[in-house]
């Protein structure tokens, strides 16, 4: 693992490797009005991602976290501050605008994988697909691989209740990686796990990210995963700081 | 539809919830089915009833008889193109719960005025040719298993014959179908001389008439001039449309249309309600699953269309299998054991019972529909 590089808020972050800068935040601000209180949860943060890289996002909780991967996701717009994937600027992008992005450019992987229960592993892995031109010959084929990708071929007509939370997990991970997106961003991924389980996961999206070369940024609290990434930054109160908070 | 599985699978999140939901569907689209089906026989004629024909009948009552010679007053008004008449007879076929309709009428005439009785050529001759001959109408030789031959004996409730004998013998020379769907075939029709000869009183009385005109779009003006005919008399008369009839016939009964669009505006504003909670129930617990949807890259519109979607779906299952049974079971025969003279589902009551399926489906599923369309996923998953 890299050195923590994280320097302080306004400061941009700067990668350590010599790929091409993939994400660019800049000076981004993000307030909460909770009636007369408002809340600065982001507070000017500046931050490069190359391509390729496994970034791990730490600190406590409240310090912005998950608002800074919904950010990145597209799933919610900046105050202030500008969100750019792939030279593309997604936080000038329209809801409708951004669903089509986040179809195309993001998988998402959650805590509590939130697969559909009423669907079988490949159903769900299915999901994205829906929104693309594909057929369905060619969308089996795609979740057949992802399966295969993640250990779970074997398992594709099983329902997320006949699962253990690990599989259940691997399931979310094919369902984010079916649609080869640009970016894989990670919410807790291992919050809910055993640690063995926690652990596969683990090797799993490394092994994404050496061998499929998938950038991946990951939320988490637990050093032990945050130690997998290629990269650490932290949050504290909305800013990016170098180091954890004491 | 790359989606179906996705709309199937709300079907099958609650199992236990759907099966009431649908059940209630279904049979609230039973209830429909026979509705309509009663309110076709109770409406019979109506819609069928000619337009160039007139009934006249008893200015104080239909049960008041008629002189039989008005029959060539009527004739010799302008426009007038056969006259005919009929006589109500009110027998017991075995059981008083055996009711059908059993009328004295004019063979040839009768069958004149009323073409879209079809009757084969030779029964037609030997029912014209026997004096206690009867023609029926399919449904109750059907109901009571009569051939052409058999004789069938009436009790009669009014008409007593002048030997005091209460028992009519009649054989059935024809039996007649209609030419359409919805004719009456529940008839019992005999030869009103030999029941006029044979009873015990009334002789030269008739029921009421029944005339067919030449100008349709004048009929008012000629009831009217037959009416004046016998004003100040003994028997004055009211001579309406046959439609008009039809109408106040069934409305002795009650208004049963109104009736009747009252329970079904009660069953199916209670069936809105709980069509509507459970599909606002079952978005509410998918809040999640909608947000994760959103995340995956569904827009607003797909997710707005998934739950209508979804919501059409549970409509079209309970309300589809709901009219078809009613069909089924409407087509097993009439629930009164032939006291309604017709009795089948009818395929414009049909075409608006798709009609109410579609609307169920889609006012129960705007208002979820919109709220997950307004889902902000951001909100959504932080409440997970």
């Amino acid at each position: 693992m890299t050195a923590a590089t994280a320097g302080s808020a306004q400061k941009e972050i700067s990668p350590q490797t010599g790929s091409a800068t993939l994400v660019r935040v800049e000076d981004v601000h993000k307030i909460f009005q909770r009636g007369s209180e408002r809340i600065d949860v982001l507070q000017g943060v500046n931050l490069t991602i190359p391509s390729g890289e496994f970034l791990a996002l730490m600190g406590p909780s409240g310090s912005g976290k998950s608002t800074l991967l919904n950010l990145l996701a597209g799933l919610d717009t900046p105050t202030r501050g500008s969100v750019e994937v792939g030279g593309e600027k997604i936080s000038g992008l329209s809801q409708a605008q951004l669903a089509r992005w986040r179809a195309r450019h993001v998988g998402f992987i959650f805590q509590l994988y939130n697969l559909l229960p009423v669907l079988t592993a490949e159903r769900n892995v299915e999901l994205p697909l829906l929104l693309t031109s594909l057929s369905g010959a060619e969308r089996k084929r795609h979740v057949a691989a992802a399966l295969a990708v993640v250990g779970l071929a074997d398992r594709s007509r099983h329902y997320p209740r006949q699962l253990s939370g690990g599989q259940e997990q691997r399931v979310a991970i094919a369902r984010a990686i079916v649609g080869d997106p640009t970016l894989l961003l990670c919410d807790e991924p291992t919050g809910d796990l055993d640690r063995k389980s926690a652990d596969e996961i683990l090797d799993l999206l490394q092994a994404l990210n050496r061998e499929h070369g998938k950038t991946i940024i990951m939320v988490t609290h637990d050093p032990h995963a945050a130690a997998r990434a290629s990269r650490i930054i932290y949050l504290n109160k909305g800013t990016l700081q170098s180091e954890p908070a004491q | 539809m790359k989606y179906w599985h996705l709309v199937w699978s709300a079907m099958r999140r609650k199992r236990l919830r759907t099966i009431f939901t649908l059940l209630s569907i279904v049979i609230a689209f039973i209830l429909y089915g026979y509705l309509a089906a009663i309110d076709q026989a109770f409406g019979m004629g109506v819609e069928l009833a000619g337009a160039d024909r007139l009934i006249l009948m008893s200015k104080v009552s239909l049960i008041q008889p008629l002189p039989e010679s008005y029959q060539v007053q009527i004739a010799a008004v302008p426009h007038v193109l056969e006259v005919t008449h009929a006589s109500w007879f009110g027998g017991i076929y075995q059981d008083p719960k055996n009711f059908f309709g059993q009328f004295a009428v004019e063979p040839e005439a009768y069958l004149k005025i009323y073409p879209e009785l079809i009757v084969p050529e030779a029964q037609k001759k030997a029912w014209f040719e026997d004096r206690t001959g009867v023609l029926v109408g399919r449904a109750i030789a059907t109901r009571f298993g009569w051939k052409v031959g058999d004789r069938v004996p009436l009790q009669a409730t009014i008409w007593r014959k002048k030997d005091n004998s209460s028992t009519w013998e009649f054989t059935v020379d024809g039996i007649y179908d209609g030419n359409k769907q919805g004719v009456d075939t529940t008839q019992f029709l005999f030869h009103y001389k030999y029941f006029d000869e044979a009873r015990w009183r009334g002789a030269g009385m008739v029921g009421w008439y029944i005339i067919r005109i030449d100008a349709p779009d004048d009929a008012p003006k000629i009831a009217a001039s037959i009416d004046k005919l016998f004003e100040n008399s003994a028997f004055e008369s009211k001579t309406s449309t046959e439609k008009a009839f039809m109408q106040g016939f069934a409305k002795q009964v009650g208004n049963i249309g109104a009736i009747i669009e009252a329970v079904l505006t009660a069953v199916f504003f209670t069936i809105l309600l709980v069509v509507g909670n459970t599909m606002m129930q079952s978005v509410r617990e998918r809040t999640t699953e909608l947000a994760v949807l959103k995340t995956i890259g569904f827009t607003d519109g797909r997710v707005l269309g998934l739950v209508l979607a979804q919501s059409l779906l549970v409509a079209v299952v309970g309300g589809g299998i709901g009219l078809a049974l009613a069909w089924l079971m409407i087509r097993r025969g009439d629930p009164t054991n032939g006291a309604l003279p017709i009795f089948f589902f009818p395929p414009r009551d049909m075409v608006l019972g798709l009609a109410f399926v579609a609307g169920l489906g889609l006012i129960t599923g705007i208002i979820p529909a919109v709220q997950a369309m307004r889902l902000r996923v951001v909100d959504a998953l932080r409440r997970t």
